[in-house]
């Protein structure tokens, strides 16, 4: 149905001619926009109404003392329905360790939270379809249980910051659970402010994507960022590391990418590398790990994120 | 008077929120003094996830997503 609409609009509309170029661009942002935003807000929906019945709070008391392992696969589970800001991630560091949540299960619960993020999966959604989606899902879960096991087995405690073992809270406050139309009610608000936060970025992939997609030969990027291509992988997680706001912009122009060439493995990699990895976030963590601690981090996640691109190369 | 505390290191989310509050206390019309903590010992005092709105020494909110404008009235006319 939104195929054809977007099609109207295109030809009868516009009354632009059926296999020309700038007719394909028009047809595929139209219907692209209008996919994604009804994705976006339906699912930010219903991911904001599960999130509201795991605060860290929750968290925090099911991830204390758990055994490395199951710990983990809790971690990771718990990080994609667990809503939080990565500017509480020291609050929330500090508060796990003083809950006796191990080191390793702590780091998957990290490194899970902002990969498998709602707006990336949507996205992959959208574009790529579930199958691509549900394996980006998968995969981020098993990259947050592995990476937090080594980082377990390491024992690296002594590189967290000294000033973290000395904080005693108490616990804090906890606020009273909200009735569920007040879940509704915040999922709602909550959908709109995300949406409004990027629509706009969105918008502007979409077209840069459009424009690909219309103006730019099919095989274009086969040569550079094809599987043949070695180095495609590690440069795409090299570029994916300083983006981090614009994971919803970056993705639309990926899309276009993939049609022209590049390989799924380097690009779920490079999504995981911008949702994962990200400066400001390291400048967060370095408040609470010492410099030691936050190397390790990113050099195991980047080795595990292009071990992946490898693999999904080589299999999908 | 009412003290109101916005918790938070200072992030995009956290200076929502303290304009949130202030908001809320222009339109409900009441004296209230607004603080911005960002000392980590004094937020893990009342929560672990910011950004949080404490009124009176009650936490009243904590964590994303953020409240509506309206539930940010709602919160602070609570201890008022």
């Amino acid at each position: 149905m939104l195929k054809a609409f977007s099609a109207y609009i295109t030809y009868n509309l516009f009354g632009l001619a059926e296999g020309s170029r700038i007719a394909g661009a028009l047809d595929f942002f139209i219907y692209d926009t209008i996919k994604i935003f009804l994705l976006l807000s339906s699912i930010i929906f219903v991911i904001s109404v599960i999130r509201s019945y795991f605060p860290p709070e929750k968290t925090k008391r099911i991830l204390s003392h758990k055994k490395i392992f199951i710990g983990n696969i809790l971690a990771a589970l718990l990080g994609v329905v667990t809503p939080f800001c990565s500017c509480s991630a020291v609050p929330l560091f500090i508060g796990f360790v003083e809950a006796g949540v191990p080191l390793g299960v702590t780091f998957s619960f990290l490194i899970s939270s902002p990969m498998v993020n709602e707006v990336a999966v949507v996205l992959l959604w959208g574009l790529f379809g579930w199958k691509i989606a549900a394996v980006y899902i998968g995969t981020g879960l098993l990259v947050a249980i592995f990476a937090g096991l080594v980082i377990g087995k390491l024992k690296l405690e002594k590189w967290i910051e000294d000033y973290v073992f000395k904080i005693h809270s108490g616990g804090g406050q906890e606020t009273a659970a909200p009735a569920f139309r007040e879940r509704l009610e915040a999922a709602r608000w909550n959908t709109v402010d995300i949406l409004k936060k990027v629509w706009l970025f969105i918008i502007i992939a979409i077209a840069i994507g459009g424009f690909i997609h219309g103006y730019v030969p099919e095989d274009f990027l086969v040569h550079y960022a094809g599987k043949e291509n070695p180095f495609a992988v590690p440069l795409a997680v090299a570029i994916g590391v300083p983006l981090y706001s614009n994971a919803a912009g970056v993705i639309p122009i990926v899309y276009a990418l993939v049609e022209k060439g590049m390989s799924m493995g380097t690009v779920l990699a490079f999504m995981m590398a911008v949702t994962a990895l990200s400066l400001p976030e390291m400048i967060i963590l370095r408040k609470v790990l010492k410099v030691e601690l936050l190397a390790v981090f990113v050099g195991i996640m980047t080795v595990t994120i292009i071990a992946v691109g490898y693999l999904f190369n080589a299999i999908l | 008077m009412l003290e109101i505390k916005v918790l938070g290191p200072g992030c995009m989310n956290c200076h929502k929120m303290e304009e949130l509050a202030k908001a809320a206390v222009k339109e409900l019309g009441i004296d209230a003094r607004i603080e911005k903590i960002s000392e980590i010992q004094e937020i893990m005092k009342y929560t672990m996830s910011t950004p949080g709105l404490v009124v009176n020494n009650k936490l009243k909110h904590s964590g994303k997503p953020l409240p509506s404008p309206e539930k940010v009235k709602a919160l602070i006319k609570e201890e008022a």
